[in-house]
């Protein structure tokens, strides 16, 4: 029989810290819905995706229920769309997008990923149409999120596409003006996207994946905040070994979840994604952890080293937790999705800047920042530019959502609701970066030695 | 199939009795039991096989929660293996 402590210390983790499941997200190809009719694909799709995901939120709850920890998000992520709208030949996809919104209601899951375009060297003809599609796809659906690839390590970084999504960005913004621009909460821009990733708004399913598949996404800041506390002024190695124990037992738990998961729908198990994502909610921060490991507020100087330990503490837990770890993992930092963020953003410690500098060592990038809503397109671009320019040069995956929210400055609060929390405006540069981005064009890609 | 029940709280007449009760009526056999009062409080630990289980999990377990109002403790059940794969390779 387990030992008693172990298993009251489950029972704390899940109960007190806020250990979850954050997300199991079935990954489905839609290769074979290509069609020459517009019609016919979207038809194609809904089924496709209603077929293989009727059971999945009705199992999620099944083993929420019997091992007593909680799934949050059931999701879909389906091939990019770009892909699988070009040979209808339509010269908008929205309708493709209201096809995934049903299949996505229809099953019950809160959101779908992939309607999206690859185009980190180019332009195929359905790229163009689905980015250009975007802004109104997500005004007028739900549930679909949206990303586009704009630059590779292998590639470079295409500045067409990047000057085009600042505009795309903005397109957004003012469509969804109703909601605090809520539609650019559920678009991201890349650089070095994963086919595998299971948290939204960027989840697709890439091409090299299956046929159908199971990811999942673990979390847990919380229990990571709860076991530093027991560490308090030891040496940061000390917290290192810490962290690294506490991430082993939470991707033990979703890996076990997966396993299940995956045995229930017949369907195989791809990855784990370990990243601690923060909610909105108290004692579910990664802000707070950096803080517990000795900072003041996130933002002052030391916050990127603390994030570098972190980040890595993370992955060198879950790999030895799991063989199946990819997607993501490491620490999500989305400024309006992390209470203490959401502090650091109000009382100016953390500023933008010091965040693009946070992304150079953490999964991901500048997420979920609201800025303000006369942010000009060439200044979008400039952000997502700049955010390429660092995973690319640095061999990992970044990415942008920032929501230049309609009508709204410096010193007003963007409210998106539920797990996609609030935040405060932050203030950007306000000098231009206008030639540059008009310029277009490619930056090639870099050289892959002398590193330095 | 096998689980842990674990209840903690305050401590009364007929903790025990009534819990295992609702687990013979479900043909629940209990295959250990550790209990001790910690700081007060009554803690017990059961790991249950429910290889001959008369019902569904979710009802055996709706009836842990009926119990768990009932008697003013927090009672729950939970598949071993969670705890099992949280601690170990």
């Amino acid at each position: 029989m387990v030992l008693n402590n172990n298993i009251f210390e489950t029972i704390r983790m899940i109960e007190k810290e806020k250990l979850d499941i954050r997300t199991i997200t079935m990954g489905i190809s839609l290769l074979d819905c290509i069609d020459s009719s517009g019609k016919n694909a979207c038809r194609k799709i809904y089924d496709k995706i209603t077929g293989y995901a009727r059971n999945l939120v009705k199992v999620g709850d099944e083993i929420e229920n019997e091992f007593g920890i909680p799934i949050i998000n059931k999701r879909i992520a389906v091939t990019p769309i770009a892909l699988i709208a070009s040979a209808s030949g339509e010269d908008h996809y929205g309708e493709f997008a209201k096809a995934l919104d049903e299949a996505a209601k229809e099953v019950g899951v809160n959101f779908i990923g992939g309607f999206s375009a690859l185009v980190h060297k180019g332009f195929a003809k359905g790229d163009k149409t689905l980015i250009k599609s975007i802004p109104q796809a997500l005004n007028e659906t739900e549930r679909v999120c949206s990303s586009v690839n704009v630059a590779n390590t292998k590639a470079g970084i295409n500045m067409d596409a990047v000057k085009l999504m600042g505009k795309i960005i903005k397109e957004t913004a003012y469509l969804t003006r109703e909601r605090d621009s809520l539609g650019c909460a559920k678009l991201v821009v890349f650089a070095n996207s994963v086919d595998d990733n299971p948290f939204m708004a960027g989840a697709y399913h890439g091409i090299g994946e299956p046929e159908v598949v199971i990811n999942v996404g673990v979390s847990g800041p919380g229990v990571v905040k709860c076991a530093l506390e027991k560490v308090k002024g030891e040496p940061l190695h000390v917290v290192a070994e810490n962290i690294k124990k506490t991430a082993f037992k939470i991707t033990r738990a979703g890996q076990l979840v997966g396993n299940e998961v995956s045995k229930r729908l017949n369907v195989p198990f791809g990855i784990l994604d370990l990243s601690l994502a923060p909610t909105p909610e108290i004692g579910d921060s990664v802000a707070r952890i950096l803080e517990e490991i000795g900072l003041e507020a996130c933002g002052a100087h030391g916050t990127t080293a603390a994030l570098a330990l972190l980040n890595d503490a993370v992955k060198k837990g879950g790999i030895m937790a799991s063989s199946s770890v990819g997607g993501l993992s490491g620490a999500f930092i989305p400024v309006s999705e992390d209470e203490g963020m959401i502090q650091a953003a109000k009382s100016g410690a953390l500023t933008f800047d010091k965040l693009e500098a946070m992304t150079s060592v953490c999964s991901v990038g500048l997420d979920m920042i609201a800025i303000p809503g006369d942010t000009s397109e060439s200044t979008i671009s400039a952000i997502i530019a700049d955010e390429a320019a660092i995973g690319v040069i640095n061999n990992k995956t970044t990415a942008v959502r920032v929501i230049p929210v309609y009508g709204k400055t410096v010193g007003d609060t963007a409210e998106f609701g539920g797990l996609l929390g609030y935040a405060p405006i932050m203030p950007v540069n306000p000098f231009s970066a206008e030639e540059f981005i008009n310029r277009g064009g490619r930056i090639p890609t870099p050289v892959h030695s002398f590193k330095n | 199939m096998k689980a842990i029940i674990t209840v903690v709280g305050k401590d009364k007449v007929g903790i025990i009795y009534r819990v295992t009760q609702v687990l013979a009526e479900s043909n629940v056999n209990i295959e250990d039991i550790s209990q001790t009062i910690l700081q007060g409080y009554f803690t017990m630990m059961m790991l249950v096989n429910l290889s001959d289980l008369a019902c569904d999990f979710s009802v055996l377990k709706e009836q842990l929660e009926k119990l768990e109002k009932d008697i003013g403790l927090s009672v729950k059940i939970q598949r071993e293996e969670i705890f099992n794969y949280m601690q170990s390779i």
